[in-house]
Formats: C-alpha cells, sequence, structure tokens
C-alpha cells in the first residue's frame, strides 16, 4: 500500500483502460484490420499489467479489507459516491477477467466471425472488458448498477450481429430477461437507500467517506440497514434475487442462456460463460447477502432448492441434447447451480467453494466453448451425432476436448473438482439456524448430480472424439489440428486449470479472509 | 407581421391582467425590465426575423435559420445572467401572496431547456425546410413566437398568464403542423391537432373558471392558500380533473393521446420533433405549476387521478408501439409512454412535491437531449432512404456507422440502459415513487419496472434494424450529412452520454428547479 500512484488511480485506470483503447481505434479506420488487432491486443495486456501490479502491490496479510480505495464525488443530488476497492473476493474474479479477456482477443487473431468488421467486434470486447472489470471493484450500489448495466449492451450486438441463424431471437431474449431481473433490483436498491440510517454505520467508516443521511454505500450499507423489518427485508432481497438470479442464471430463469451461448459467436459464448455469469453469483456474495443476512437465512432454503434443481435439471438437460454448444451451455446451468448451493448454505466453506466454483467454471467452460467453436469451424456443424473421430483428425484438439471434459465434470487434480465438492460438502454442515436435514438432502441430491455429469459429458467425449469420422468428413481437406493463435490463446488456459487443480491455496488462500470477514460482519461468525 | 400583433397583445394581457388594484385608476405597475429581458430579447428576435423577410424578401430566406438559431441562443446571455445574479426570486404583480408571474431558479432552468431545444429543432429544420419549398421566414418566425409562449409557461403563476402561455405556445404550432402544404396528411395533422387541442383548452378554461370562482383569485400561491383549496368539495374535485385532463391532451396522456400519432406521422419531421419534445414539456411545465403551486391542497384528489393516468399511458404507449413498424409513429408512441413515466412522480407528488418537481425537471432535460437526437438521426437517415419506414433502417451500420452509433446511443438512452443519459432519468422517477413507501407507489415502481423491459424490445428493435440487417435495396452508398444536422446529432449525443456518465451535471439543475418559489 505504499504506492502512492496506485493508491489514487490503481483501479480506476484498470477499469478504463480498455475504453482508452477503445477510444484509439474508434479513430483508425475500418480497414486497417491488422492495427485494430494490434491495439485491442495491447490495450487489454496493458490493462492486465495494470492489473498485475495492483496485485503485487496488494497486501495479501489484509487480503479481507479493501485496498485501493478511491472514494470521490460523483451524484451529490443521490449521495451517491465513486468508491471502488479490491479485497481477496473481488481478486480472483479480476484476476480471470483479466486473463480471459487478451486470450479471446488472440483466438480473434483468424477467428473474426461472420460478416466480419473486427474494427467493431474488438471495440465492443474492450466496453465489455470495462464493464466487467468495474462491476467486480464497485462498492457503491448505484455505480454497480450502471457497470453491471454496461456489459449488456456490447454483448447485445456481439449476439445479434455477429451470432448464428437465430441470433436475433437469441439477443433480445437475453436482453430482457437481464433487463427484467435488473429493473426489479434497482428498485431493492432503492428501497435499501430509504431505509438505511447513516446514524447506524460505524465511526471507523463514516470519518473516512462522506455519507449523506441515506447511502448507496456498499461498506455502509449492512450497518446502516440493520434496523428495518424483516419483512421488508425479505421482499428487498427478492428484488436482488431476481436480478442476480437472472444472471446466474438460476432455474426457472434458465432459458435465456442456452440461447445465447448457442447462438453466440465463440469469442460471446467464452465470455459470457467465463465472466459475465459470474457477475449475478457475485451480486449474492458481495451485496445481498452481506446487507440483508437475515433475509438471506430465510431465503437460503429457497435457493438451495433452486440450486439443486438447477444441477439435476441441467444435467437431464444436457443428456437431451443434440447440439455441442447446446449442451455445454446446459453444463453451465448444472455447474452454476454447485455455485449457488455453495452460497446457499451461508458458510466460509460454502462461499469460499462458491468463488473458487466461479473461477474455475470460467476457465473450463470458456475453454469448452473455445473449443467448440474451432470443431463448428472445421466441421461447420456441432450436431454430436455427425461429429466423430476428432482424435484421429485433430488429435491434439481431441486430447484437449477430453481434458476439459475431465476438469469439467470435477475430476481431482484438476480445478473443476475444488468448486464442487467443496460445496456439495459445505452442504452437509449449514450455517447454524438453517434446517440441517434439508441441506443434507440437497447434498444428496447435488452429489447425484456429479454422476451425471459424468454421465454426460463422458457420453459427449465418447460420441464426437471416439470412433472414426463419419464420411461425409472423412476426407474434408479443412480439419486440420491446432492453429497458431488457438495455441497461444488455450495453452494458459489448460495451465491455469492445472495449477488451481493442484494447487487450490493460491486462490483460497485469497478469498477466505474476505468472506469470513464479510460472513462475521453480517452474520456473527 | 402577424407574429409581432400577436406576441404584443398576449404580453399585454399578461400584464394588463394583473394591475394591482382591480377598480381604481390604472397605475402602472413596476416592471423589474432584468427580469423578463430574456422574453423581450426573444420578442426582439421575432420581430427582427419579420422585418428581415419583409426588407429583403427572397434574400432574407438564407439568413432566416442563422437568424433564428442565434436568435434563440442570445437570451441564454440573460438567462446565466439572471442565474448568477444573487437577488433571489424575483416576482411580478405582487398579490397577497406571491405573485402572477416569477421568475425563479425553476423558470431560469426551464426557459435555458426550451431555447436550447428549439436551437437544436431549428438546426435539424435548416435543411428540410430549405428543400422542401415551404414558407421559410415565417416557419422561423412561428417557431420563435411558439418557444417565447414555452419560456413564458415557465415563469407563469397565474390562471390567466398560464393560458395565454399555453395558447402562446400552441397556435403557431396548430400551423406549423400544417406546413407541408401540398401534403393531405399534414393538413391532417395541423386539424386534427387545432380541434384537440382547442377542445383542450376549452376544458382547461372551464376547470380554471371553477377555481376562479371557488376561490376568488386567478394567482396561484393565492388559491392555494384559500380556504377552497384546503375543503374537499365536488365542485373543487372537478375543477382538478378539467384541469389535469386539459393539461393530459398537451402531454398526450393516455386516453387524451390520439391525435398524436397522426399528427406527428403527417408534420414536417423537424415540427414533429418539436411537438414531442419542447411542446410536450411546456405542457409538462404548466401542469406541474398549477398542481404544485395552487393545487397542492388538493393532493387526495390529482394524487389518484394521476397515478391511474401514469399507469395508463406507459402502458398503453408501450403496448401500442410495440406493433409500429413506422419509425415515426412508434417514437410518438414511444413518447406517449415516456411521459408516463413523467406522470409517475405527480401521483405521489403530494408529500414531497419539491422531489417530484425535481425528478420531473430532470426527465425533461435528458429526455430533451436524447428525443431531438433519436429524431435528428430519423431525419438524417430518411433523406437518403425516403421513407420512415423501420425496414428502410437496415444496412445502417454498413454506410453510416456513426450515425447508427449515434442512433444506438439514443435508441438505449430512451430506454433507460446506464451509462446512457436515460437510466438516470428513470431512476430519478423510480427514486421519488419509491421514497413514498406506500402500497399504491410500490405497485407504480413495478409497472414502471416492466414497462421499462417492454420499450426496450421495440428500441433494441430500432437499433438492431441498423445493426442486424442489409439494406432493403442493396444500396449501400453513404448518407450525405449536413452540417447542420450533424452538429444537431452531436450535440444531443453528447449531452446524453454527459447526462449519463455524470449524472450530477444534469442532477444539479433538477435541484435548483426543486426550489420552485411558491411551495
Amino acid at each position: 500500500m505504499e504506492n502512492e500512484f496506485l493508491t489514487d488511480w490503481g483501479l480506476t485506470l484498470l477499469v478504463f483502460a480498455p475504453l482508452i483503447g477503445a477510444a484509439i481505434m474508434a479513430a483508425i479506420p475500418r480497414e486497417s484490420e491488422g492495427s485494430h488487432k494490434m491495439v485491442a491486443l495491447a490495450t487489454t495486456l496493458v490493462t492486465a499489467a495494470i492489473g498485475i501490479w495492483l496485485f503485487v502491490d496488494f497486501d495479501y496479510d489484509r487480503a479481507g479489507d479493501l485496498q485501493f480505495v478511491q472514494d470521490r464525488s460523483w451524484i451529490d443530488l443521490i449521495d451517491s459516491r465513486y468508491i471502488v476497492g479490491l479485497d481477496g473476493l473481488s481478486l480472483p474474479l479480476i484476476a480471470l477477467t483479466l486473463f480471459i479477456v487478451p486470450l479471446v482477443i488472440i483466438y480473434s487473431w483468424n477467428h473474426i466471425p461472420e460478416p466480419g468488421n473486427p474494427k467493431a467486434f474488438l471495440m465492443l470486447i474492450l466496453i465489455l472488458h470495462t464493464g466487467m472489470l468495474g462491476s467486480f471493484v464497485a462498492q457503491d450500489l448505484i455505480l454497480f448498477f450502471v457497470f453491471f448495466e454496461v456489459v449488456l449492451l456490447p454483448m447485445y450486438f456481439m449476439i445479434g450481429v455477429w451470432g448464428g441463424p437465430e441470433r436475433q431471437y437469441a439477443s433480445i431474449k437475453f436482453f430482457l430477461y437481464t433487463l427484467f431481473g435488473s429493473a426489479l433490483m434497482i428498485i431493492s436498491f432503492l428501497a435499501l437507500y430509504f431505509l438505511s440510517d447513516t446514524g447506524l454505520v460505524p465511526a471507523a467508516l463514516a470519518e473516512t467517506t462522506t455519507l449523506g443521511e441515506h447511502t448507496f454505500d456498499m461498506r455502509a450499507l449492512p450497518a446502516a440497514v440493520s434496523g428495518i423489518a424483516s419483512g421488508t427485508a425479505l421482499w428487498i432481497f427478492g428484488g436482488m434475487f431476481m436480478g442476480f438470479g437472472i444472471k446466474v442464471p438460476m432455474f426457472p430463469f434458465h432459458t435465456w442462456l442456452p440461447d445465447a451461448h448457442t447462438q453466440a459467436p465463440t469469442q460471446g459464448s467464452v465470455i459470457l460463460a467465463a465472466v459475465l455469469l459470474k457477475l449475478g453469483t457475485y451480486g449474492f456474495v458481495r451485496i445481498a447477502i452481506p446487507i440483508l443476512p437475515g433475509a438471506a437465512m430465510s431465503w437460503a432454503p429457497w435457493i438451495g432448492g433452486l440450486a439443486v434443481i438447477g444441477i439435476i435439471y441441467g444435467a437431464l438437460g444436457c443428456l437431451a441434447q443434440t447440439d455441442m454448444k447446446r449442451l455445454i451451455a446446459f453444463s453451465s446451468v448444472a455447474h452454476m447451480g454447485y455455485v449457488m448451493l455453495g452460497i446457499a448454505t451461508l458458510t466460509e466453506l460454502g462461499i469460499n467453494a462458491a468463488v473458487f466454483g466461479m473461477v474455475a467454471h470460467g476457465l473450463i467452460t470458456g475453454m469448452l466453448f473455445f473449443v467448440a467453436g474451432s470443431i463448428k469451424e472445421r466441421y461447420h456443424t456441432l450436431e454430436i451425432r455427425r461429429l466423430g473421430g476428432l482424435l484421429k483428425q485433430a488429435p491434439k484438439m481431441g486430447w484437449i476436448l477430453g481434458m476439459c471434459t475431465m476438469a469439467s465434470l470435477g475430476l481431482p487434480g484438476l480445478a473443476g473438482f475444488w468448486g464442487e465438492f467443496p460445496a456439495i460438502m459445505s452442504a452437509y454442515n449449514p450455517a447454524e439456524g438453517l434446517n440441517v436435514e434439508l441441506f443434507r438432502f440437497y447434498m444428496v441430491v447435488a452429489a447425484l448430480g456429479t454422476v451425471l455429469a459424468a454421465g454426460y459429458l463422458l457420453w459427449l467425449y465418447q460420441r464426437t472424439t471416439f470412433g472414426t469420422p463419419s464420411e461425409e468428413f472423412e476426407d474434408d481437406p479443412n480439419i486440420h489440428d491446432l492453429g497458431g493463435p488457438e495455441m497461444v490463446a488455450w495453452v494458459p488456459i489448460l495451465i491455469a486449470i492445472v495449477l488451481f487443480g493442484v494447487l487450490p491455496g493460491l486462490i483460497l488462500d485469497v478469498t477466505d479472509p474476505a468472506i469470513s470477514g464479510l460472513l462475521a460482519a453480517s452474520l456473527g461468525g | 407581421m402577424s407574429f409581432v400583433s400577436s406576441v404584443f397583445s398576449s404580453v399585454g394581457a399578461t400584464i394588463a391582467q394583473a394591475a394591482p388594484d382591480q377598480f381604481g385608476e390604472f397605475v402602472r405597475p413596476n416592471i423589474d425590465w432584468f427580469a423578463i429581458s430574456p422574453e423581450l430579447v426573444l420578442l426582439a428576435v421575432g420581430a427582427l426575423l419579420t422585418i428581415v423577410d419583409i426588407m429583403l424578401l427572397e434574400r432574407g430566406k438564407a439568413l432566416a435559420p442563422s437568424l433564428a438559431g442565434l436568435g434563440l441562443l442570445a437570451p441564454l446571455v440573460p438567462i446565466t445572467l439572471l442565474a448568477l445574479d444573487d437577488a433571489g426570486t424575483r416576482t411580478f404583480f405582487k398579490g397577497a401572496a406571491g405573485g402572477a408571474y416569477v421568475v425563479d431558479d425553476y423558470s431560469l432552468v426551464l426557459k435555458a431547456m426550451f431555447l436550447l431545444g428549439a436551437y437544436i429543432v431549428v438546426l435539424i429544420s435548416t435543411n428540410d425546410i430549405a428543400e422542401g419549398d415551404y414558407w421559410e421566414s415565417e416557419y422561423y418566425s412561428m417557431l420563435v413566437a411558439s418557444v417565447l409562449g414555452m419560456v413564458m409557461m415557465s415563469s407563469a403563476r397565474d390562471l390567466i398568464s398560464v393560458f395565454v402561455a399555453l395558447e402562446l405556445l400552441s397556435i403557431p404550432a396548430y400551423m406549423l403542423a400544417a406546413w407541408k402544404k401540398r401534403d393531405a396528411r399534414s393538413h391532417e395533422a395541423g386539424m386534427k391537432y387545432y380541434l384537440m387541442g382547442v377542445f383542450a383548452s376549452a376544458i382547461l378554461l372551464y376547470g380554471m373558471s371553477i377555481l376562479f370562482g371557488l376561490t376568488g383569485s386567478t394567482v396561484l400561491t393565492e388559491i392555494a392558500a384559500s380556504d377552497a383549496v384546503a375543503t374537499n368539495t365536488p365542485l373543487m374535485t372537478l375543477a382538478v380533473v378539467f384541469i389535469v385532463v386539459g393539461f393530459g391532451f398537451k402531454v398526450s396522456a393516455v386516453p387524451f393521446h390520439t391525435w398524436a400519432p397522426d399528427t406527428y406521422q403527417g408534420a414536417p419531421l423537424p415540427i414533429t420533433a418539436f411537438l414531442a419534445v419542447s411542446s410536450k414539456a411546456a405542457g409538462f411545465v404548466g401542469l406541474m405549476t398549477m398542481i404544485f403551486v395552487g393545487l397542492l391542497g388538493q393532493a387526495d384528489a390529482w394524487e389518484p387521478l394521476l397515478w391511474v393516468l401514469a399507469a395508463a399511458t406507459m402502458t398503453v404507449g408501450n403496448l401500442i408501439a410495440l406493433r409500429q413498424t413506422n419509425v415515426v409513429r412508434l417514437l410518438a408512441y414511444s413518447g406517449v409512454a415516456q411521459a408516463g413515466f413523467m406522470l409517475a412522480p405527480f401521483a405521489v407528488g403530494g408529500t414531497n412535491p419539491g422531489d417530484a418537481v425535481e425528478a420531473i425537471v430532470v426527465y425533461l432535460l435528458i429526455y430533451t437531449a436524447m428525443n431531438l437526437g433519436a429524431f435528428a438521426v430519423v431525419i438524417t437517415l430518411a433523406r437518403k432512404t425516403g421513407s420512415a419506414e423501420l425496414s428502410s433502417l437496415g444496412g445502417g451500420f454498413q454506410y453510416a456507422p456513426g450515425l447508427t452509433v449515434a442512433l444506438t446511443i439514443f435508441m438505449f438512452a430512451l430506454a433507460g440502459i446506464p451509462p446512457l443519459g436515460g437510466w438516470f432519468a428513470k431512476f430519478e422517477v423510480f427514486r421519488v415513487v419509491v421514497a413514498d413507501q406506500s402500497l399504491g407507489a410500490i405497485a407504480l415502481a413495478v409497472i414502471m419496472a416492466l414497462n421499462s423491459v417492454i420499450a426496450l424490445y421495440y428500441y433494441a428493435r430500432i437499433a438492431s434494424q441498423a445493426w442486424f440487417n442489409d439494406a432493403p435495396d442493396g444500396d449501400n452508398s453513404p448518407v450525405p450529412v449536413p452540417p447542420s444536422l450533424r452538429s444537431a446529432v452531436f450535440i444531443c449525443a453528447v449531452l446524453t452520454v454527459l447526462f449519463g456518465v455524470l449524472p450530477q451535471t444534469v442532477g444539479r439543475f433538477g435541484e435548483l428547479a426543486g426550489n420552485i418559489a411558491g411551495i
């Protein structure tokens, strides 16, 4: 924390650096496609470098505290301030974002989807980048809301312009679902604002910032709204549940996800799976639960219930799919179910597992979508029944797909295991006050879900990679093994999957202090 | 000619009607010339436009747009000086409590908004009017006269000055709507607008006369202080209903919105923009003044009425907008839905009128920027395609990427997606409504939330036409963008984004306006 520049400007620079890159790209004519790719890559690398600089300077002994906090006036009229900060909870997600986006741009080097126009495509990715980073560092509800919504437009256009044949339907469905959730969420935020009493905020915090009569400050809100009636809190939590739950997506709001994933271009699917879905789960951990712990207690059994329904439903959905990308999308519903189950236990173990699960799912499912995109590019179809013999035609890609399916089904030693297993385990012993029998039942169901997951993933792998290629693709010259940009984009992800599988402490040591701090403050330990 | 006489008679009427001693010898009221200097400058500009037309004839035509544009900006100088002046509220024709014509922060903010809005309208009119072979000088004098009515409406605090301002802003607009002299649709537009407008004026006037009969005063602050407003009588309720309905026509609230789509579609497009933005805003200003300054004591009567109007207006406007295939009609219905959002703060305004005014003014300011911008883009694209059908927007992203991005900004701003301006407008309305915390208010907030989602569907449809589809005839030649339209789009886009990213810039003006004198 000695570095004054980082303390004053680091996070702002991190969040807005991609926008600067986008502004530079706006000035370059559309025809020079090479320079657009260079500028976009350079921007994301510079952003990542700023991130690494912040991570190096980050005080890991105080990972539970917000660091590099900037607190400036923004909209005085509504007591909303520009507050950003980094703690052990945001750090892994920021790192994930900074890691995935440059790889997506490298992958785009020779994979700009139809109808081309890399300038617009890459600019949208950069705007998306700002929105995602901003959401993970914002410490003011309104600021969070703005960043949370900034990601919608670029993703809408990515799906709508560069997507598959049903792109228009899929893009507007994605947009409408999310907006519906966020409209109810903003009502909840406003209700929190009006019910907050800044007189209850501990002096230690109140002295360092400017508080009006009411506040949107996430740091101050848990104390400021501690006095509201439990019935009201239930409704407010319900509004936030809609906002975050649709984004996750939880059963029964998941229906936008398979459409969006299937129709999105590969890059869109990867970003959507790797980062965007995490905004929802992050919202639960960062906002909903710490601010309204009492209501979270009442909602937890329902959230847990929907989570395990999602696990089983997603798995059954996977078994019924005939399209590889749609199958991966349904597997996302199941995996996010584990994350939500971990959160619903309201225990330190469960939420740590959830955050680990977010990162692991981001890496693994992002990787699966990359592979699916490359298969689509070669075979021009993702119809599982027409594929086969990938190991013969493109052995490296076949092995990579194998590794990802193993990671996705939760094989110990790979990252997926540490998201799933502790989440199931935490349901054995949920937070005090929750119905233990019910959560143990959830645990059993979730465990059964892993069996189904193994089933659909191995079946997928068997059908697509084993055997011999079907006649129509036997001598297709278009089918070749990994290309350069694919190699460069994928190898770092594969390394990360193994690394976090072997050394889960790399993430858990950072998140644990932050999560235990949040829980201690809200649920009393 | 007609301009000067009509304006002089209406300004004269405002001054004369409020002479302090109604029955004694006429004493010239002490007039604060500084305070009414914006109005005087506008009056001079209108006169100048007429004189230039008479003196220079054909040669004067080319001057008219620049003269009108600069003339509309000129009153901003006295407005700025008045705003910086510490003398506080300046009141004309003082009665027992307050006066008939008031220059306060509220009126100054709104005057500036009307003038800047009209300036944008002149920018988007310039080429359309010159190329359409219309009466040019008269067009701009009419526009300036109408703007003068709006500027007066911002300060009017008396039944008669409100009514005079309303007529002054409406009558030129009736003519402007029918300005396309060889187009039957335009005649229909003007006629429909005129008949509906006159009908609404009659209802309003009837309500005002009942109000005058019950309270014995025309000055709003005196009405507010009277016993009649504090008691609930059937006649009083009737007066409130008539006044709300009268303005309901002007702001195109459902079920009084039926004129809007036909008028908007038939009128020249710049005038459509003017009606949809400035004229509607003036209606809201009149309604705010009447309700919050004069009839605050009758909140029990107008709160439920406006609750129903707000909910119906946003829902019906949105549902009909979903089915439109013509962009201008779509914008007309979307404007109806937007009006529903602006009506929502009225429904809870009885307890905290200052906050409601703040939210409505913020909404009006942002709405002016984003909706005028939307019209500017549609007008520019229509210059190439010659049509305002939704399908004609296809391919925009290929042949006019800049304009398409601007269109996207305006559409998603109207839909209320952060970080574009509209989100803060909607947010302010949500804030005021949720602050009430009654069951009715929360229900209204939920209706608003659902309507935001519906609205997104058709706004996204407009933007996506330009992004996702190809040009209908495969013609990808670039669009010629005249400099005046270019600057109109640019100014509106910059303001829309600025208001969204740094809402304090617009919020500050809303806050100022919330200190409306008399409540």
